[in-house]
């Protein structure tokens, strides 16, 4: 199993594929992945690698996590999310992912936030069909109805559907298709809809029910040592900055 | 919505290299459009199926840029809509520029016949004629 990635939604747009038709794709954005930390069998007693993203400002973080970040060499982040990987596909701490981790035509499923709507309506909240426009209808057209019986059960069941609210809840969008990858840009371009803002960061794996083809990188697809080794050596100039504050 | 609009240039430029230049048209003009059409389902042969008729609406979008061409096929009006960039437009050809006052001629709907008559721009052909 390897290891998923972090990136931005930067929106949503559409492309024509070979045969000339609109395909809706969702722009993902990697930019900075880097691995924090690794867990390990002897030491943790699960494989996994810990994976950073986004821009932060050193003086808004505690002292702990400055810490963390020192101990890696790694620019802070603002986002940590660990990935379980299995012993195979451990990373070195440091490494950038890079958006060739994924091969065009391959399975994702992505995990993100989804946007809040507040207080809503069972209308919204669980697709109910309402209530007539007419025939004496007054006042609730878009109410519930009944929430039960009469002296028994003399109460209304758990989990009875019903307004409150919606959206803000962590959510998967599973086996949607790698439609093209821009190495270069950082960008994923992954077909249909995924949860969140634009802006939202959400987390992009290979698709638990589908093969992973036999093309995608193992055990990741990571940024050139080249393009890597300037970040590392920023890491330790801006160490001993952090211990002054 | 900047870099959006960047990924959305580049694959314009991307559906444009290669393809056959748009000519200039505006709502009114009488249009004929090649269209790659797919035959049968086992083999893909395709045919280029020509689609004639008058440009009714244009949307400017970038990327999503799109023609309306409205026509009579057996007595049936027909309106087609048409990504601008698509690839399986082939190509645009102008067969003759109208002289209208709108930028949706919608009201073609209603009107048959006689009324639904576009007269031509004289500038253009005025030489020729």
């Amino acid at each position: 199993m390897r290891t998923g990635v972090l990136a931005k939604k930067i929106g949503m747009t559409r492309v024509f594929d070979a045969q000339g038709r609109h395909v809706q794709v969702t722009v993902l954005k990697m930019d900075g992945c880097q691995v924090v930390a690794v867990r390990d069998q002897q030491k943790n007693g699960y494989t996994a690698v810990q994976l950073g993203f986004g821009d932060v400002k050193v003086k808004n973080m505690t002292k702990a996590a400055r810490g963390h970040f020192a101990k890696a060499k790694v620019e802070p982040k603002k986002n940590l999310v660990e990935f379980r990987v299995d012993e195979k596909s451990l990373l070195e701490v440091g490494a950038e992912l890079s958006a060739a981790h994924f091969v065009p035509g391959q399975f994702v499923d992505v995990t993100g936030t989804t946007i809040g709507k507040g207080f809503a309506g069972v209308i919204a909240r669980h697709h109910f069909g309402g209530m007539p426009a007419s025939h004496g209808v007054s006042i609730t057209h878009r109410a519930h109805g009944s929430t039960g019986n009469r002296q028994d059960p003399g109460r209304v069941f758990k989990n009875k559907k019903m307004a409150g609210h919606l959206g803000d809840k962590r959510r998967t969008i599973p086996n949607l298709p790698v439609v093209s990858v821009d190495e270069a840009e950082g960008l994923l371009f992954i077909r249909g809809a995924v949860p969140g803002c634009e802006g939202a960061v959400v987390m992009v794996c290979d698709a638990m029910k589908k093969k992973l083809p036999s093309g995608a990188p193992l055990p990741a697809g990571l940024k050139k040592k080249a393009e890597s080794a300037a970040p590392k050596a920023e890491a330790p100039a801006a160490a001993p900055e952090e211990k002054k504050e | 919505m900047n870099l959006l609009k960047k990924i959305e240039q580049k694959e314009i430029e991307r559906l444009r290299s290669g393809a056959a230049a748009i000519p200039d048209f505006a709502p009114g003009d009488t249009l004929r459009v090649n269209v790659r059409v797919i035959e049968g389902t086992g083999e893909a042969r395709e045919r280029i199926q020509a689609y004639e008729g008058v440009c009714v609406a244009r949307k400017n979008a970038g990327l999503n840029s799109s023609f309306t061409v409205r026509k009579i096929s057996f007595g049936e009006g027909v309106e087609r809509v048409f990504p601008l960039h698509s690839p399986r437009v082939e190509s645009i050809t102008v067969v003759r520029k109208g002289e209208v006052r709108r930028a949706k001629l919608y009201y073609l709907r209603a009107r048959r016949g006689k009324s639904a008559r576009i007269t031509e721009k004289q500038s253009d052909e005025a030489g020729e004629e």
